[in-house]
């Protein structure tokens, strides 16, 4: 018996138990002072799902051997603009969603080959230029966002050039997936179709990870010399896993858009990777290791606190911004703990 | 004062490395202004001997050593290489410890500058005294002369050829002022010859202003020509100590390589009919440190073949570069059909498998399971142990598992389960790993680099055993390097001694040890060709 609790300590990991711990705690609470938990669980399903997706972009960055993929923002930016197009086309409900992701995967990987040629010159310090890299498209969008040919009264501003800051998606396929086959159980509203989409997704993932060329990423990651020698091009399987990651973060934004029910522009997506950054780390996994139960464990941990410490903070303290504040330290004070543990090694 | 004659004595000396005698009472003196050489293969000793005279932090922290060092006629316990230093031990190293962007003068003076007062250190201390350049360069300019080198003190180090660093090196050691005993650390390996020759002049220079020098090296010629007495290590032994005039670059040779395991009995006649299935003609491989410079080969079908020679001569390099793993140039031929060069993938695909010295950097996937490691390259390469359907593939857990523990239990890999990760295994089973892999691609050479390093001595013999055993049973062809010349006498055919990149000679594992140490040495052809030019 020892021995299984042994086992299972060493596998989940101190960290993980201590915010499993912490999240129970914050659960027992909000019970204390009176909040309603099943909404608070039904907000927690919710983040899962539509986070989940932007965390397991990190998956192929990481088994690829570029790391954290602080550049998320990029794939960010192609969702997003194929969301936009979408509306664009005057498309609504499960066509406007399809298209826009349709849209968005060729964009991202277009961008996503750019940027794994660029992280393939910059061995050794790729998580450093990807941040760079994420920052400056973002601030590049913020001006294209003004320049591009879209029309759409929805979209632009009433006055003026460029679009908004905001797009709402009411009427257009807010909420259509988490819609999808909902249903309610003890007071909780399950998001069916949002769930069942991410976990598709993952099982997509996991599927790859299985086959050759996923087995050859892996190993390029784990040790590129190693790779080398066993007859891998190394540099196609950096770009294979850029190129994915770039795609999962253009489709993970449109489930998130959907979710959230609007469309964020400019600087919005500026840190939008460190958050899917810290879930992942959360989960256990490292900067050169990563699995889909690393993305599950570490999205419902970091959403679920972030979710049910803002109420409950908001009972104990009636101070505004607290719940920010803990998300900022929570999520960059895991990034600095990971990034100090990179050079450790054996 | 007594034995005063000697400036410098190691009496007895020995260091244990968790349970492993790597040296053995050897006993060392050296007079004031005598070239003492030190002989030995790879691992004889002569680095650990050197680290104990200069008081190295792995000596101390792995247990110290036992024996007793007198210098002077007194005692000395040398517990760091600062004090080793205050002693008035110096050493030249084999890798030049220079700042590039520095001057000559700066780099000899280093931490030893000459300062001046002024007005800010007369407030804040000596550490913000001015340099006195001008008595600097003096400094560095005698210690540059008695080494007769007429390059200004005030270059800069970087870009200047590596002949010239060495010399800054030595004159910053003969700079200091108490310098009594002086380590040459193989300073003569990366030197062109006319360089060494200037150096070698140097050094009876530096010996006649009353040091004494320690010369290691593996150069018999260079031994002869400026040592006055010469020790020789191997295996951690002293074996003898000469004086130059009683002595024969013949001698030593043998002296150094010595027979150390008899024969793994193998009852195969030579295969002098065999088709050659290997040939390589001048090959160039840029690997550091075991550079290989226009080397040409042919190997025999199922040959055990051997590759041996000294470190850095570049015997590990072959491998490395027929594998595409290094920047190659030559001509490579294989079964009649030519190899791609630069290129792993050809390599494998023609049936060429490697087994990689760097175990741990390059030969396996430490944070993935054992199977993983012993079918990838094989799913990589062959397209087994996986599934197909249409343009999407998976991995074949089950054939995999069966391939693995098959292997396991085959090549006696000691483990919980086929799932274990490789990082916490032994040597010697990470070595096995590594080994199946190799076998997985089925393939008809076989390169095996430093298969026995770091391995215990049980799983050494059982690593040999299957490679003698591929090569009856299977006929594979097995081309082996080695540091290890006595494991290469013990298993192979026929051993190729490599010496500055390029092949030495040829020899049968029965040649005697003379030969081997004059090939290892690169003495070989010198006196090859002298004997046909008396003719």
């Amino acid at each position: 018996m020892m021995e299984r609790i042994n086992e299972f300590y060493k596998n989940f990991g101190l960290p993980r138990l201590i915010i499993a711990s912490f999240l129970i705690l914050l659960c027992i609470a909000a019970a204390m002072v009176g909040l309603p938990l099943p909404a608070l669980f039904s907000a927690v399903l919710v983040r899962f799902g539509m986070h989940g997706v932007l965390v397991l972009a990190m998956v192929p960055a990481i088994i690829a051997g570029i790391g954290l993929n602080f550049g998320l923002p990029l794939g960010i930016l192609c969702g997003l603009l194929g969301g936009l197009i979408s509306i664009e086309l005057d498309l609504v409900g499960f066509n406007a969603l399809a298209t826009a992701i349709l849209i968005a995967i060729p964009l991202a990987m277009l961008v996503g080959v750019a940027y794994g040629w660029l992280l393939n010159r910059v061995k050794g310090s790729e998580m450093m230029v990807a941040t760079y890299v994420g920052f400056s498209a973002v601030s590049l969008m913020s001006i294209g966002w003004l320049l591009l040919p879209l029309y759409s009264p929805e979209i632009v501003w009433p006055i003026g050039r460029g679009i908004r800051t905001t797009i709402v998606l009411t009427g257009r396929y807010d909420k259509v997936l988490n819609n999808f086959l909902d249903f309610s159980i003890f007071g909780m509203h399950i998001p069916t179709g949002l769930l069942l989409f991410m976990l598709m997704i993952c099982f997509l993932m996991w599927l790859f990870l299985r086959s050759s060329v996923g087995v050859a990423m892996k190993a390029t990651g784990d040790n590129p010399r190693f790779a080398t020698a066993s007859g891998i091009n190394v540099n196609k399987s950096r770009m294979i896993g850029t190129i994915l990651s770039t795609v999962l973060g253009a489709v993970g934004i449109i489930v998130f858009s959907q979710s959230f029910g609007f469309i964020q522009l400019y600087q919005a997506p500026m840190f939008m990777g460190f958050g899917a950054v810290a879930a992942i780390l959360i989960g256990g996994a490292s900067v050169k290791k990563a699995s889909i139960t690393n993305v599950l464990i570490g999205t419902l941990l970091f959403q679920g606190m972030l979710v049910i410490s803002l109420p409950v903070a908001n009972k104990i303290m009636t101070l505004g911004s607290l719940a920010e504040i803990s998300r900022i330290i929570i999520s960059n004070g895991i990034i600095l703990y990971a990034l100090t543990q990179v050079s450790g090694g054996e | 004062m007594k034995n005063n004659d000697y400036i410098l004595q190691m009496k007895k000396i020995s260091k244990e490395y968790y349970g492993n005698r790597v040296l053995k009472g050897i006993d060392l003196s050296v007079k004031a202004g005598e070239i003492h050489a030190i002989l030995g293969e790879n691992g004889a000793g002569k680095s650990t001997l050197m680290n104990i005279l200069f008081g190295m932090t792995v000596i101390h922290e792995t247990g110290g050593y036992e024996g007793e060092i007198v210098l002077d006629g007194e005692t000395i316990n040398i517990k760091s290489p600062v004090e080793a230093l205050d002693f008035g031990i110096g050493m030249v190293h084999q890798e030049f410890m220079l700042i590039p962007g520095y001057s000559i003068t700066e780099n000899i003076k280093l931490n030893r500058e000459i300062t001046k007062e002024n007005i800010v250190s007369k407030i804040f201390g000596d550490k913000l005294k001015t340099l006195n350049l001008k008595e600097m360069s003096k400094d560095a300019r005698k210690a540059l002369d008695t080494l007769e080198m007429d390059i200004d003190e005030w270059v800069k180090v970087a870009g200047m050829p590596i002949g010239y660093m060495q010399f800054v090196e030595i004159a910053r050691e003969i700079d200091k002022k108490n310098i009594k005993v002086l380590v040459f650390d193989e300073p003569t390996a990366v030197l062109t010859e006319s360089e060494a020759d200037n150096l070698l002049k140097a050094m009876v220079k530096i010996k006649e202003s009353g040091i004494a020098i320690l010369f290691i090296t593996h150069r018999l010629d260079e031994v002869m020509e400026v040592a006055d007495n010469i020790t020789i290590l191997r295996d951690g032994e002293l074996v003898a100590t000469k004086k130059n005039n009683e002595t024969n670059v013949m001698e030593l040779a043998e002296l150094m390589v010595g027979r150390k395991i008899e024969k793994v009995a193998r009852s195969k006649e030579k295969q002098d009919t065999a088709e050659t299935i290997l040939s390589i003609n001048n090959l160039k491989v840029m690997m550091p440190g075991e550079e290989v410079k226009g080397l040409s080969l042919e190997v025999k079908a199922g040959e055990i073949f051997g590759i041996g020679g000294l470190a850095g001569q570049g015997k590990i390099g072959i491998a490395n570069g027929i594998m595409g793993l290094y920047p190659t140039s030559g001509e490579i031929t294989i079964e009649g059909e030519k190899l791609k060069l630069n290129n792993p993938q050809d390599a494998l695909k023609k049936n060429i498998a490697f087994v990689s010295e760097d175990r741990r950097g390059m030969g396996l996937l430490l944070d993935t399971s054992i199977e993983m490691n012993i079918v990838i390259t094989s799913i990589q390469n062959k397209g087994t142990f996986i599934k197909k359907f249409g343009l999407f593939t998976q991995i074949n857990n089950k054939e995999i598992k069966a391939h693995a523990s098959n292997m396991i239990k085959e090549l006696d890999i000691r483990c919980r389960s086929e799932k274990q990760v490789t990082r916490r295994l032994s040597g010697g089973n990470q070595q096995k790993v590594c080994i199946a892999r190799a076998l997985t691609l089925e393939p008809t050479i076989l390169f095996v680099s430093e298969p026995t390093r770091g391995i215990d001595v049980g799983a050494k013999k059982l690593v040999l055993d299957t490679l003698v055993k591929l090569n009856k049973e299977l006929g594979m062809t097995i081309i082996m390097t080695s540091s290890e010349l006595a494991e290469l006498r013990s298993v192979c055919d026929k051993i190729a001694i490599i010496s500055e990149g390029k092949v030495e000679g040829i020899l049968s594992p029965d040649a005697s040890d003379v030969d081997f140490g004059l090939m290892m040495a690169g003495e070989y052809k010198k006196m090859h060709n002298k004997g046909d030019e008396l003719q």
